[in-house]
């Protein structure tokens, strides 16, 4: 959801663009974290812990502890809180340890 | 190749800002880098007024004083700025690996300035790890900085002034924040804080803490309980919350892993939050011409950060031979404030802390 | 306890609180600051001597009651959003509040909203009298409620809905 009015802040209108989400297309601003746009769209859930399967969002939103990441145009354990969301990209659950060349290897 | 350069400050929050400002001002070449693609850290998320004197930008809102350091370092002919530029590491003979523009480069700078603030701490309870468990920074990032709402219903856990504070940002945002929830029999943030609140209609339950947190997928909501003087549950006291969102502020921890990285010595100080490096009072660590300056140094406030930031960006600069003449009066005048800023039953925890950090032993590994 | 509920204690108030006489003669400031910070705005944006030089950053205010004119300006310097005005000369039964206020919606002068105490509680209805505007560099609205004089002193901030 987001923040239409503000008592203190103004929110410059962002550039919107579409990318997509597990293959879902989804409207995001550009230049926004790409885990802002997933969150305004109400997904929280970023990806899967590695053993136990639990589910996984955001938590410090800079950049420092990779609870967000996702794989975005085929790279693994990208940080989706501070990557820029560019049209086009294909955001993807990221479900293991990231594997660069697809899920099962080359 | 190795670039070499006069000063690198190493980010752009508040101490940052004003040590690249107080080392170009005395005539130093000073290269910023900050690895957002903005600059001001954490000031560009505050919305409310900051407290100090006028010197420290008192009832100023901290995005504004953020855009008014922003602009003078931008326009300083003295000051190249580099955002989305992170630094890797700290390498032997003082290089540092730079990622810009998806390139690695090394540089040589002559001094140092270290401003990297710091991280949020985490809580462990069962089913911490939901997500719609963030930290109150983030909340407030997403909220302040990029205009999403992270839920409607917030519990926050921490009465210090981050929670207390985020949870009046949250109600600006129109989110309801049934409970502010803190383990301390009392509230750690300005008394004025919690006030503006409390008027608002949220409740703080002070020796209280989260017993656990529920959910399928995502947080549906918590168990929270009063604790006794052990931090042991009180039996028949618990209470359930519906929440989609819950915050958690408890604390700070300075980022320094540079400075591990180029020998600094060290100390576990928990009053400052954690590792912090042993220091001058004029902010040179043990390695010298290495400084550090902010929230790294040690949590405080952001009007500390800037002070620090000043005094740290005179004396790289005076280390270099710039700014001789008015140096001492400069010093004295910063000192002054930052002694002002401390000397209150608010600054307690800081001067305790770093009284500590005098008496201590450096770490050794 | 304050530093327990965050709510200024009966003892506190009455210690900030202008005497009756002052109260009847006109608006004056209510300063609800009770803990030494290094803060200090108060003191330099009045321009007519209302609060006294601080000797130190973490003093608390000192006020002139005499030389204070309730202009409120001090309410938007507030970092801590602590400062009040209340004009208890306003009639026989209501008094004028003046309190900060920094969430939407902003209420529309002549409107009825719930006063609320302290603790957030509705207590009696006020009528919005004035809406000031501190401009865009501060962003915050001075709000001039009208309110039965028996709750001049309970009532900090208001309910309004959307």
């Amino acid at each position: 959801m987001r923040i239409l009015k503000h008592p203190i802040l103004t929110f410059a209108k962002g550039k919107k663009v579409t990318f997509l989400f597990n293959g879902t297309e989804i409207e995001g601003c550009e230049g926004e974290p790409i885990a802002a746009a997933l969150h305004a769209a109400g997904i929280k859930i970023l990806s899967y812990s590695r053993f136990h399967k639990r589910p996984r969002g955001f938590w410090c939103a800079i950049g420092n502890c990779s609870s967000c990441n996702m794989r975005v145009n085929g790279v693994p354990n990208v940080r989706t809180c501070v990557e820029p969301l560019r049209a086009g990209m294909v955001v993807e659950t990221q479900r293991n340890k990231g594997i660069i060349g697809g899920e099962f290897g080359e | 190749m190795v670039n070499k350069i006069e000063i690198l400050v190493i980010g752009s929050g508040p101490a940052g800002l004003k040590a690249s400002l107080g080392a170009a001002a005395q005539g130093a070449k000073v290269t910023l880098v900050e690895r957002d693609p903005f600059l001001g850290g954490q000031l560009v998320k505050q919305t409310h007024m900051f407290f100090g004197s006028k010197e420290q930008y008192a009832s100023e809102r901290g995005f504004k004083i953020a855009e008014k350091l922003s602009r003078e370092v931008e326009d300083h002919p003295k000051i190249r700025v580099l955002c989305n530029t992170a630094v890797l590491g700290c390498y032997e003979n003082g290089v540092i690996a730079l990622e810009t523009k998806e390139k690695v480069v090394a540089i040589q700078p002559q001094a140092i300035i270290l401003a990297t603030g710091a991280q949020e701490n985490t809580l462990m309870f069962p089913n911490c790890d939901l997500p719609g468990i963030y930290g109150a920074g983030a909340v407030q990032t997403l909220m302040n900085v990029y205009g999403v709402v992270p839920g409607c219903r917030v519990a926050m856990v921490g009465a210090g002034n981050i929670g207390v504070i985020v949870s009046y940002q949250l109600l600006q945002a129109g989110v309801g924040v049934p409970a502010i929830i803190e383990a301390l029999p009392h509230i750690g943030a300005y008394h004025v804080h919690a006030s503006k609140v409390r008027r608002m209609g949220v409740p703080i339950y002070t020796s209280h803490t989260v017993l656990a947190a529920h959910g399928d997928e995502c947080l549906e909501g918590i168990t929270f309980a009063e604790i006794d003087k052990d931090r042991q549950p009180v039996a028949g006291s618990e209470k359930e919350l519906k929440v989609d969102v819950l915050c958690i502020a408890v604390g700070l921890t300075p980022l320094i892993e540079i400075l591990f990285q180029a020998g600094c010595k060290m100390a576990f100080i928990p009053e400052l939050g954690g590792h912090v490096p042993l220091r001058s009072d004029t902010l040179e660590t043990s390695v010298s011409n290495i400084f550090v300056a902010g929230d790294a140094s040690g949590i405080e406030e952001a009007s500390a950060a800037m002070v620090e930031g000043s005094i740290a960006g005179l004396t790289a600069a005076l280390n270099l031979g710039y700014g001789k003449e008015s140096y001492q009066e400069n010093l004295a005048a910063a000192r002054r404030e930052l002694a002002g800023l401390r000397s209150g039953p608010a600054g307690e925890k800081i001067r305790s802390g770093l009284a500590r950090l005098a008496r201590s032993e450096e770490v050794t590994y | 306890m304050l530093s327990k509920t965050g709510v200024p204690t009966p003892e506190q108030l009455k210690a900030v609180k202008p005497s009756k006489e002052r109260l009847d003669q006109g608006p004056v400031v209510i300063v609800e600051c009770f803990q030494e910070i290094p803060c200090d705005p108060c003191y330099t944006v009045c321009k007519k001597g209302g609060f006294l030089p601080f000797e130190d950053i973490n003093d608390l205010p000192r006020m002139d009651f005499d030389k204070c004119n309730g202009c409120g300006i001090c309410i938007g310097a507030c970092p801590g959003l602590a400062v009040f005005v209340v004009d208890e000369s306003y009639s026989e039964q209501e008094a004028l509040v003046m309190i900060p206020w920094e969430f939407l919606p902003v209420p529309e002068e002549g409107s009825t909203v719930k006063g609320l105490n302290r603790e957030g509680h509705a207590v009696a209805p006020v009528t919005v009298k004035k809406v000031r505007y501190a401009g865009e560099n501060n962003n915050t609205h001075i709000l001039t409620l009208v309110a039965a004089k028996e709750f001049a002193h309970d009532i900090r901030s208001i309910g309004v809905k959307e």
